[in-house]
């Protein structure tokens, strides 16, 4: 099996609520070394076979026009992760 | 004039919004998420919710739908279509309205009789309203702050596509306290507060007149029809 990762973050000038709120719980713990917090998203998108390109074009394609909306997100990265021998992931 | 409503899976507002378009005197059509049929409805409304519980992204998933390819037809045609909150999301998801909503600029969901103005009398959902009529509506919603590129936004305000705006407070955070927008056309409307609760004496926002008495929430659904009317 064959997971690829696709990661999506909040466009950089938009304000992120959910980063502002961890960041405030973090400043309430004392942990004030953080001077900022954004919050994301991680697809694990799983295959029975390899990733080559036609796939990872396709993985591209949905990341832009399904996983992310470009008027409010970006993706960020898109790679594979490599299962060991004998692991599940 | 038949206006349809169309129920996702998470819906909640569907049964509210076909009952205003009775109030507002046209038949409520019943439409499903998952046909490819618009049962030969003049106009739709996407209603508000929570549709696949905001997964993904609040609308998305919903917008992905069968029955919205026959939407998106539909509109690009010149069918008046009306989202409402979830059904705004779905819109702008769907690429039928510019900009899009991220969550509330405070983090709380918000739900309170909110004071509007409506800036443009010419779409196909509020030519029944006179010229910056004011307004009170309920709004409830977690993700309802619009955001658009600074580009769009001046075409937004340029061109007079915002339809309506948050007036005395904002309430999420919405880019130029903007409430609703419209396509070029004025065909397709995007309203975050609820105008299908603000339809009938005795269930709408307090007035200064009685409890409860709010119907400014009407004019949107007459103004559909009014708009067949002329058209027919």
């Amino acid at each position: 099996m064959t997971t690829i990762v696709v990661e999506v973050m909040p466009k950089a000038e938009l304000l992120d609520p959910q980063g502002k709120a961890v960041a405030g719980a973090l400043r309430r713990l004392g942990k004030t070394e953080f001077t900022g917090v954004r919050v994301g998203k991680r697809f694990e998108l799983s295959v029975d076979g390899p990733a080559d390109a036609a796939l990872l074009a396709e993985v591209q394609e949905l990341a832009d026009t399904v996983l992310s909306n470009s008027v409010i997100e970006d993706v960020t990265g898109i790679f594979v992760l490599e299962a060991a021998a004998g692991e599940t992931l | 004039m038949r206006i349809g409503v169309v129920t996702f899976p998470g819906s909640l507002d569907d049964r509210d919004a076909q009952r205003a378009v009775r109030l507002a005197g046209a038949e409520p059509v019943a439409l499903w998420h998952g046909e490819h049929d618009l049962h030969g409805v003049d106009a739709l409304v996407l209603p508000g919710g929570f549709s696949y519980g905001d997964y993904l992204r609040a609308g998305a998933i919903a917008s992905l739908s069968p029955i919205m390819a026959e939407v998106i037809d539909a509109a690009n045609k010149g069918m008046p279509v009306l989202g409402i909150c979830n059904g705004f999301q779905m819109l702008t998801e769907a690429h039928l309205l510019p900009g899009g909503l991220i969550r509330n600029e405070a983090g709380a969901f918000i739900c309170r009789d909110q004071r509007l103005r409506i800036e443009n009398t010419d779409t196909a959902w509020t030519r029944g309203f006179t010229a910056n009529q004011e307004i009170t509506i309920p709004l409830k919603n977690g993700e309802g702050g619009f955001i658009a590129s600074a580009e769009t936004l001046a075409r937004l305000e340029g061109e007079g596509r915002v339809i309506a705006r948050y007036l005395d407070v904002n309430p999420n955070g919405s880019l130029n306290d903007i409430a609703g927008v419209s396509n070029e056309r004025g065909n397709v409307v995007g309203l975050m507060p609820h105008p299908e609760h603000a339809v009938e004496p005795g269930f709408g926002p307090d007035t200064a007149a009685a409890m409860r008495s709010g119907v400014d929430g009407l004019a949107f659904f007459t103004s559909a029809i009014e708009r067949s009317l002329v058209n027919a």
